[in-house]
């Protein structure tokens, strides 16, 4: 098994080589890798429908007596540090698969807990503007552009929760002994997933509350 | 790993015998360093007072260009390096990159079709 020319093909024989390369696949990346990033890819037309939505949406304020419009009401300041703590939890979750590809279990544990926390922060913070919101009388069924704001960003902090959920279940797995170098690349695909969810805060930062 | 050669790693991308590159800690802070100035850079944008220098196109797109392209370039940077896409198989590249083109191109069409840049999205209701 180990004098097969195809260099994708290869396998470490000792398995002790990095967990991330010689996959035996015709492509040479992992069917997990290739599954993380198709679904990615996958999302990228379903928030791109929610941001269409809301794009279409923005300015209708209903007919009721309550008229302001999302961006009437955003705090942009706050908004503004939500958006850096996300940033910064992609920098956590990288220097995490970064630990994990050089075998140091300590500090993998260190940024997979830095990362949850950074993004539980996040989360506070949104609930917490949902809150404000709600309480000015603007709920989900409020008008279209209400609706098309909360399903947007909703969905993006249920994406945010799960990443959370998986970040704290790869914790987990790694204080059980679990998570070694050779699952070092399950660690990335938990990282891609995580990133992704910060590209698109990136996205929405922008269209919905930067952009008037 | 020696002394050595962990600070040889902690300064510059490193190539393995799988012929991938491998980047390392000091470009991921680096790299988190220019996103977070970068994000300063457009809320302070999006504060300074456009509507006062007049109301003419030209600015209109200054605003919005300015600030969509410091979007994009956030964005590139974090799925070529934070996800890797830039040391990682071109077959990640390419399945990633057609999703987001395809998502871009069906709902710039769909923005087209309720007249979203022409009539601000009149035919749909309150």
């Amino acid at each position: 098994m180990t004098d097969i020319a195809d260099p994708h093909l290869a396998v470490p024989a000792s398995g002790d080589a990095h967990a991330d390369h010689g996959h035996v696949t015709s492509t040479g990346i992992s069917n997990e890798k290739l599954a993380m990033w198709t679904f990615l890819a996958s999302e990228c037309l379903l928030f791109g429908g929610l941001i269409s939505t809301f794009l279409l949406y923005k300015n209708r304020s209903g007919t009721g007596p309550l008229q302001e419009t999302p961006h009437d009401l955003y705090d942009l300041a706050f908004t503004s540090i939500s958006s850096f703590v996300l940033l910064m939890s992609s920098l956590t979750m990288v220097l995490a698969v970064s630990a994990i590809q050089r075998g140091e279990h300590r500090a993998l544990r260190t940024w997979l807990g830095t990362t949850a926390l950074l993004g539980s922060i996040f989360i506070a913070g949104q609930v917490y503007e949902f809150k404000e919101f709600l309480n000015f009388g603007y709920g989900f069924t409020h008008s279209p552009a209400w609706s098309a704001f909360f399903a947007l960003t909703g969905f993006h902090g249920v994406h945010v929760t799960l990443g959370i959920v998986m970040l704290l279940s790869t914790l987990a797995l790694s204080l059980t002994g679990r998570i070694g170098r050779p699952q070092a690349e399950a660690v990335e695909i938990v990282g891609l997933y995580w990133h992704f969810v910060d590209v698109v805060w990136v996205i929405i930062f922008t269209v919905v509350y930067l952009i008037n | 790993m020696s002394a050595d050669a962990n600070s040889v790693a902690l300064s510059h991308p490193t190539d393995h015998a799988d012929g991938h590159a491998h980047p390392t800690d000091k470009l991921f802070v680096k790299v988190a360093v220019i996103l977070a100035a970068v994000t300063a850079v457009e809320v302070a944008w999006s504060y300074l007072p456009w509507s006062d220098w007049g109301d003419g196109k030209a600015l209109y797109f200054l605003e919005v260009g300015g600030l969509l392209a410091m979007m994009g370039f956030k964005f590139f940077v974090v799925a070529s390096v934070f996800m890797h896409l830039k040391f990682d198989s071109k077959v990640l590249t390419r399945i990633f990159y057609a999703g987001l083109v395809l998502a871009v191109a069906v709902y710039l069409a769909v923005l087209a079709t309720f007249e979203f840049f022409t009539g601000g999205g009149s035919t749909l209701p309150n």
